[in-house]
């Protein structure tokens, strides 16, 4: 949906009214409108219909292995930081049928392709989400073409974050809070002085003209002032780290002594796998009817940190947790360099948050990799 | 074109032609597209094979890659889905997706000696690599093949190895881990065969192939006896889903065994090699 930037360098100001109404154009263009609301004692991206469906008035607390939603009193729409699944449920769905066929004793008839979904409208992603969102782009180009499909043909609302939780560390990897680029429509939320306002700007052909329609006046420049202050306020308050030319350097420690103490923690879940932006492993299955004779293949989320993972005739190449840890990490943080031209760690936080025992990537990055400035 | 027919990911019919066991659990079938469709393959390539209703595998191509009018595939019964192709008839059909993943790099070895080193199942990637040369023999010095199996009986395509066997233009040495009665050859490892070999180490490429504690002995013995590590090959395995970089179970390092290989150049993974469990 991207078709460039504009040179309209305008930003303008939009009531709560004004993004319902932003909505409502949306799914009357056919989209498919998907963004955050309260499910599961969580923030969820889902299917909404309006603004009554966002999170009003609720935050969250995020810490290594904790997460608990709370009241905000300002009555922010996007006053959380993230949600516990990111945009990748939807761009690339866990489950997905490959193919589905009929099989007699001598034939196969192959069933047509499922067509394609609508359009869809992904409201609220953050900078380092829309960061993730690129990382599988570039991992699924020429390979993927449902997901390429899905991501060209979304339309993307981002909102700039307005306060980082304690597991974010976006800053230090040059991925956010700044939402810079990737977007056709960006909101600034600013609730202050009894005023609750988005600050928009476009970033694409179809991003100016669905803004256009609104006809909205142009922020007042207090306002923007306010907003980029506060964006360097979320960024300063960022207390992790994790740089990238040590993460870089995990390849050269594949027998570093840290690897077996932290598989002393590490209880091989997925969990991290699973909520990470940017892991893209897949596995597939066949499934058949009883008589055998349809046959449907499905493709899923996998993990490298399952045993089956990499399994070859009589075992596991990676038996051992601290192997497993291992090679997730140094995938995520040294060879995504070798293989996509940069790291696979945009610092959203979310397997800090979501381990059950609060390994932090950014602890162990500096347990294992010594700090060159410390020298 | 529909967006399906471009998912790499969904196989093409192809029809069984021909079945030959090779072993007890071992069977070589040919095959070719249900609707007519050129294949073509380079030595050392694979194809995901599919056993429908039961899953997917990679299978390296073992016939002739000047021979287009039909796919050769050798799989020995391991798991479920090779164990579901082994019971496959003439007339059925298996899923194709490919070829993928890296050649031998036949045509780097013109003019030089052409070593390829094989154990047990290991022969049938190597294979193709063999019909190649062959068809282009006066183009290489020396052509040699060393080849170790666990018994006699577990020799692959052992009448053909005796008519290779018999060509004046191939070196061909054989060993077996165990000897059975029937058994007048050598015993030992495949590395002992290196050293009786005649080859000129500074002007020789060596495809290696066979099980990894198999490929790095070969390959630590060739660096060895003088040849480069650039000139040497080894084609790797591991789990794969996807043939294509997709499913992100091949990663082994910085490598996706599936399109970076599976065919290496030892330089390149003698690091990796000796990691365990990496």
């Amino acid at each position: 949906m991207l078709d460039g930037p504009l040179s309209d360098g305008a930003t303008h100001a939009l009531e709560p009214r004004d993004l319902d109404r932003l909505i409502a154009a949306l799914r009357g263009r056919g989209y498919r409108v998907i963004g955050p609301r309260l499910g599961e004692d969580a923030v969820v991206y889902d299917d909404i219909a309006g603004t009554a469906d966002l999170p009003a008035g609720w935050g969250d607390e995020q810490e290594g292995g904790f997460y608990r939603l709370r009241r905000r009193d300002d009555g922010a729409l996007f006053g959380y930081t993230l949600a516990p699944q990111s945009w990748k449920r939807v761009l690339h769905p866990p489950r997905q049928r490959i193919f589905a066929l009929s099989t007699g004793a001598e034939e196969v008839e192959m069933a047509p392709a499922d067509p394609p979904d609508a359009p869809m409208a992904l409201i609220g992603v953050r900078a380092c989400e829309l960061a993730a969102i690129d990382i599988q782009a570039e991992v699924f180009a020429e390979i993927d073409p449902g997901y390429v499909r899905r991501r060209e043909s979304s339309l993307v609302v981002a909102v700039e974050c307005a306060e980082s939780a304690a597991t974010c560390f976006c800053a230090s990897r040059g991925d956010g809070p700044a939402v810079t680029g990737g977007f056709d429509i960006r909101l600034v939320e600013v609730v202050r002085d009894g005023r609750h306002l988005f600050l928009a700007r476009v970033g694409s052909v179809v991003g100016a003209d669905i803004l256009a329609g609104l006809t909205c006046p142009e922020a007042d420049p207090a306002d923007l002032a306010f907003a980029a202050d506060r964006l360097g306020r979320v960024a300063a308050s960022q207390t992790r780290a994790l740089d990238d030319s040590a993460g870089r350097k995990l390849g050269d420690f594949a027998l570093h002594a840290r690897w077996d103490e932290v598989a002393g923690r590490c209880l091989a879940c997925g969990n991290c796998t699973m909520v990470c932006p940017t892991c893209f492993c897949t596995s597939v299955e066949d499934t058949t009817d009883l008589a055998g004779t349809r046959v449907e293949r499905w493709r899923h989320w996998d993990s490298c940190f399952t045993l089956d993972f990499s399994y070859l005739h009589g075992g596991a190449v990676r038996p051992g947790a601290a192997s497993r840890y291992r090679q997730w990490i140094t995938h995520k943080l040294a060879t995504w360099h070798d293989q996509f031209g940069r790291s696979g760690c945009v610092g959203c936080g979310r397997c800090i948050t979501w381990c059950p025992v609060g390994i932090d990537i950014t602890e162990e990055v500096r347990a294992i990799v010594p700090d060159e400035n410390e020298r | 074109m529909t967006a399906a027919a471009a998912d790499p990911m969904v196989p093409v019919p192809f029809r069984i032609h021909k079945i030959r066991r090779e072993l007890p659990d071992t069977v070589t079938m040919e095959i070719a597209p249900c609707s007519p469709a050129p294949f073509t393959f380079a030595a050392g390539q694979f194809n995901m094979l599919t056993a429908f209703g039961v899953g997917e595998i990679p299978i390296s191509i073992s016939g002739d890659p000047g021979d287009g009018t039909k796919v050769v595939h050798t799989t020995r019964a391991v798991g479920a889905v090779s164990r579901a192709l082994d019971r496959l008839t003439v007339g059925q059909v298996v899923g194709v997706r490919g070829p993928f993943g890296t050649p031998w790099p036949v045509e780097d070895a013109f003019g030089h000696d052409l070593m390829l080193v094989a154990g047990g199942v290991g022969l049938a990637p190597l294979r193709p690599a063999l019909y190649h040369a062959l068809a282009e023999r006066r183009r290489f010095s020396r052509v040699i093949v060393l080849y170790g199996a666990r018994t006699p009986k577990d020799m692959l395509f052992r009448r053909e190895i005796e008519r290779w066997r018999g060509r004046f233009d191939l070196d061909v040495d054989v060993t077996v881990d165990r000897a059975d009665p029937s058994w007048q050859g050598n015993v030992g490892v495949v590395t002992k065969l290196i050293s009786r070999a005649r080859f000129d180490p500074y002007a020789t490429m060596a495809f290696v192939c066979g099980p990894e504690i198999m490929m790095r002995h070969v390959a630590t013995a060739l660096a060895g006896h003088g040849i480069a590590e650039d000139r040497i090959h080894l084609s790797m395995e591991r789990n794969m889903k996807c043939g294509c970089g997709l499913c992100g179970h091949c990663q082994w390092g910085p490598h996706f065994v599936c399109k970076d290989g599976p065919v290496f150049r030892y330089d390149r993974i003698r690091p990796l090699l000796s990691i365990r469990e990496i």
